[in-house]
């Protein structure tokens, strides 16, 4: 049976793995490809890798952390950050990553979706989606990591980029981005439901059993955490564990 | 030495790592001239199987490939470049492909998650097979892709996986061999999948 996916992400600047808290306030968390070996040997499924450096520098040295990457784990990982164009996710892509990640991007363009998934296909195309409530069952589409309010209606979004050739869908809940109070699950539920394409469940997560909530209730097909394993609050083994013993089907 | 053929399509770099920490030799191949300097060969591939196949005719690899494999030597098709093995594809309209192994490639349909995307558990088929040397039962590898084999001889099968129906995972039949997921994104697993080909590029020389 297909496994439920655990994913650490890092977010990259200029070469360092940082942190913040509801997308403000960073603080350093290490050295993004340690960080990856470590999370590959605890039972990681997936990585992902966000970068938010500012400088022309600090998108070179991406692909330099990317190389290393593939170079010492054997499972696959996502970069997202600054790519704009085919010729972006081409470097990335050679350099060893599995995904790429677009957000804010294609958001402004969305042919961007498809020129990506006709070049390499749609399982290397994963549209990061940053959310945020507006009513009962409803949000809006955020992008420039948090700043910017579209008024875009996040399911319509989701099931667009589906059309567009996306082949998974990453979902961050902004309202509980870093508040370690469960991950946004009728966000997540709503959206999932909303496509035929696998969804990553972002934001929030601050105890084992959140993962729980959201790979059932939420109907995530996995769900994604930063902080709360860059400061050793809980472990991959110990996430997974939880979920076995709660039934649900994890890579051991 | 193993051969990485290089026909445009897809990431070729983290194989090549792979084959690197299993301490065997490799070169990225695209010039089909080159292929009787190699014990083996991988076809890799990421993206459609009908730009795949035109890119391969085009560059003149599709009859050496096959002049290849009637060398005896050994040849593994991952992701696409398993696919690409069968007969054709109903991907984008029906595209022939090499037709080294009997089947066909479909889409998945149904009311399911597609790509079918993640950590899946291996069925084996052949449990004496040496590529499936130190795999077990219920393994789990990385698979990603919406169309999936459905062989036309199931002698060919060496490994299933489940997903809302039998997948064709692992293929193999004399010295051709397929693996639908990446064994150098697979964990341990794949580490000990692609070793255990490189073993059977090596037996060639003995």
């Amino acid at each position: 049976m297909l496994a439920k996916r655990i994913i650490p992400c890092l977010d990259v600047k200029e070469g360092r793995v940082v942190k913040g808290v509801q997308f403000l306030g960073l603080r350093d968390a290490g050295d993004p490809v340690e960080l990856a070996k470590k999370y590959s040997e605890e039972g990681a499924d997936e990585l992902v890798f966000l970068d938010i450096s500012a400088s022309h520098e600090g998108r070179k040295t991406m692909v330099d952390v990317i190389e290393q990457t593939a170079a010492n784990i054997t499972i696959p990982f996502t970069v997202g950050g600054g790519i704009n164009s085919v010729d972006d996710m081409k470097r990335i892509l050679r350099a060893g990553a599995d995904k790429i990640s677009l957000n804010t991007a294609a958001v402004l363009r969305p042919e961007l979706i498809r020129e990506g998934s006709t070049v390499f296909g749609a399982q290397c195309i994963v549209v990061a989606i940053d959310a945020r409530r507006t009513a009962e069952g409803k949000w809006e589409v955020y992008t420039h990591g948090g700043r910017n309010a579209t008024g875009r209606d996040v399911i319509e979004w989701a099931q667009e980029a589906e059309r567009l050739g996306a082949g998974e869908i990453l979902l961050t809940s902004m309202d509980d981005d870093g508040e370690k109070k469960g991950f946004g699950i009728a966000l997540t539920k709503a959206v999932s439901e909303a496509v035929s394409i696998p969804v990553i469940a972002s934001g929030g997560a601050g105890a084992v059993e959140h993962f729980a909530d959201v790979l059932t209730e939420g109907k995530a097909d996995a769900a994604l955490a930063a902080s709360i394993f860059h400061y050793d609050e809980t472990s991959i083994a110990s996430v997974k564990t939880y979920l076995n013993e709660k039934g649900v089907v994890v890579r051991p | 030495m193993i051969g990485i053929i290089d026909y445009g399509m897809g990431n070729l770099y983290s194989l090549g790592k792979a084959l690197e920490r299993l301490d065997y030799a490799y070169d990225f191949v695209s010039d089909p001239a080159k292929f009787a300097e190699y014990d083996g060969l991988i076809l890799p591939g990421v993206g459609a199987f009908g730009d795949a196949m035109r890119n391969i005719r085009e560059a003149k690899l599709d009859e050496a490939i096959r002049a290849y494999v009637r060398t005896g030597k050994p040849i593994l098709g991952i992701c696409l470049g398993m696919q690409l093995l069968f007969n054709s594809s109903e991907e984008h309209g029906h595209n022939e492909g090499l037709s080294l192994l009997p089947g066909e490639v479909a889409r998945f349909q149904g009311d399911y998650k597609i790509p079918h995307m993640g950590w899946n558990e291996l069925q084996l088929k052949q449990l004496a097979h040496p590529l499936l040397d130190g795999v077990s039962e219920g393994d789990y590898v990385y698979f990603v892709h919406s169309f999936h084999v459905r062989v036309a001889d199931p002698d060919v099968l060496l490994a299933t996986t489940d997903y809302f129906q039998d997948v064709t995972a692992i293929v193999g039949r004399d010295n051709v061999f397929g693996m639908q997921f990446h064994p150098e994104k697979s964990g341990d697993t794949g580490m000990r999948l692609l070793l255990n080909f490189a073993k059977q590029c090596e037996g060639v020389l003995r």
